[in-house]
């Protein structure tokens, strides 16, 4: 298949330490990661031509980068996607994307980036975890999902990161269903266990042209696919499961994503059981399930019963968010844990996980977002250029 | 007993978009807008309908009336002004709109789906009223 995003690689990517906290400052870790994925991409400073970064102009002037192509996306999937368009038209030759996070906050309320500011929703006590879980209840509902599953779910991805000793609770397991189902309930049906940590943490990924990727110090990693679907504003309107537009496709709200992912395996002209390690977003143990059956991988409704069966191990069929995740590996904020999610594909196709590798991945697919905040974004990258 | 957190909280900041809602609740009525050409309710306030693209879109004043879509029990709060446990969902109005509030008035386990449920209103300070919704 002749498709253009075939001839983007990922040459550069790099992880800050991750902790809960750091005792630094956003701009010094931001740095620190953008500088250590442009070594790892073999390049110098001089190289990089545009940058996607939170936030970009910052990093340009830190840097002394001088004129710069900056993006108003942000540095994850969707700004990945949209690197990849810069490269592909020419006005850039090595993309830099990079997101760091480490500011401290009051830990007697939940960490600022989960507060929605909208009128509509903040003085009824919203939460992420509340506005994910209207869409888990729905899917219990209509399909029978249990908390079982979802604990699962929640087990596997935390003992990826007991395992993992780059992840911020490295060792706090193991973990047992009934571990992850006797921890606090924040809002239900999500208990603690089974939500994003808060976290301080950087890393940055680079991004070129085939012709470039030779000058890179591991492999390069290429794009196969990808695709980004929104159907409105995060945490301001009510996320209902059976929301959909008047004009365009009719995919409901709760398989935002499937439209994307769709895209994905047609440009890189694979199907689901062709894919060797999820990197799935990972901010509440339902979206797991979600994104299993938004992406194609089974059937609507049988996520639930698709998780059951070791099927999402590290030795199973589907991995899943193998450093450990936003659960158990890191969650800086708004960004760094989105592009983390690449960067984590990155290094099980190279094959340089420092903990939980899957022998002979050649295939990953990462994903962004979640149906509680509206948007999901997909990428497929592969060890080999799609053929 | 789940009860309407009233003290204390984040204020909501009505816009020159939203203040007739606003106003709406703070007189213990429910707003929202439905379009004058295809009849479509629209539950936020925009300036056009995203059917039809008309740009007359009336208030209306709903009968306060639906059925629980979806909900979750927080026991985490948003902020510690919040008391909890306290339940956040989606009523479904028979108006035709959804919107997100709190369900209050009633044990967490008393919630189902499809839950009938009805409006309303609890002051917070002296601008803002808030809608809530109890069993019907």
């Amino acid at each position: 298949m002749n498709v253009a995003l075939h001839s983007v690689a990922i040459t550069g990517a790099y992880n800050t330490e991750q902790a809960r906290d750091l005792g630094r400052s956003t701009r010094d870790v931001l740095n620190e990661a953008a500088l250590g994925a442009i070594a790892d991409a073999g390049l110098t400073p001089a190289d990089i031509d545009a940058v996607v970064a939170t936030p970009s102009a910052q990093l340009v002037f830190d840097l002394g980068l001088g004129t710069t192509r900056t993006m108003s996306s942000g540095p994850d999937i969707e700004g990945i996607l949209e690197a990849a368009g810069l490269l592909l038209t020419g006005e850039a030759t090595a993309v830099l994307l990079a997101a760091a996070k480490a500011s401290s906050f009051d830990r007697s309320s939940v960490a600022p980036w989960v507060r929605p500011a909208n009128e509509f929703v903040v003085s009824h006590g919203l939460i992420t975890p509340a506005e994910f879980a209207f869409m888990a209840r729905r899917h219990m509902i209509e399909h029978g999902t249990t908390a079982e599953q979802m604990a699962t779910v929640a087990a596997q991805i935390r003992n990826n990161g007991h395992a993992n000793p780059e992840a911020i609770y490295h060792g706090k397991g193991p973990f047992t269903v009934d571990d992850i189902l006797a921890s606090p309930m924040v809002a239900d049906p999500f208990h603690l266990l089974e939500c994003a940590t808060t976290s301080q943490g950087g890393c940055a990924v680079v991004m070129t042209l085939a012709d470039r990727s030779a000058d890179a110090a591991n492999a390069p990693i290429w794009l196969l696919g990808g695709g980004s679907d929104r159907i409105g504003p995060s945490y301001q309107t009510s996320p209902s499961w059976d929301r959909v537009g008047f004009h365009g496709d009719d995919t409901v709200a709760g398989y935002i994503g499937r439209r994307a992912a769709q895209r994905a395996f047609g440009q890189a002209g694979i199907n689901p059981a062709d894919v060797d390690v999820c990197e799935f977003y990972d901010p509440f143990s339902f979206e797991i399930i979600r994104q299993f059956e938004a992406f194609g991988f089974c059937g609507d409704g049988e996520g639930g019963e698709f998780v059951m069966d070791g099927r999402i191990a590290l030795s199973g069929e589907f991995p899943i968010t193998t450093d450990g995740g936003l659960m158990s590996y890191s969650h800086a904020g708004s960004f760094p844990q989105q592009l983390q999610r690449v960067i984590r594909g990155v290094d099980q196709l190279r094959g340089t996980c420092a903990a939980n590798q899957v022998d002979g991945a050649e295939i990953a697919i990462a994903s962004n977002g979640g149906s509680g905040a509206l948007y999901t974004e997909v990428l497929l990258m592969g060890s080999a250029p799609a053929t | 007993m789940l009860h309407p957190n009233v003290t204390g909280i984040p204020v909501p900041r009505p816009t020159g978009e939203s203040a007739p809602y606003w106003e709406g609740c703070r007189e213990g009525e429910l707003r929202f807008r439905r379009c004058a050409s295809c009849d479509l309710s629209v539950f936020e306030p925009r300036p056009i309908c995203p059917r039809c693209h008309g740009t007359d879109l009336p208030w209306a004043v709903s009968t306060g009336d639906g059925v629980v879509y979806s909900w979750s029990v927080v026991w985490r709060p948003q902020m510690p002004a919040f008391d909890v446990p306290y339940a956040p969902a989606i009523v479904r109005l028979d108006d035709g709109f959804d919107m997100v509030t709190a369900i209050v008035g009633c044990e967490p386990d008393e919630i189902h789906d499809g839950q009938r449920v009805s409006v309303e209103f609890h002051d917070v300070d002296d601008a803002i009223t808030l809608p809530f919704f109890s069993l019907s």
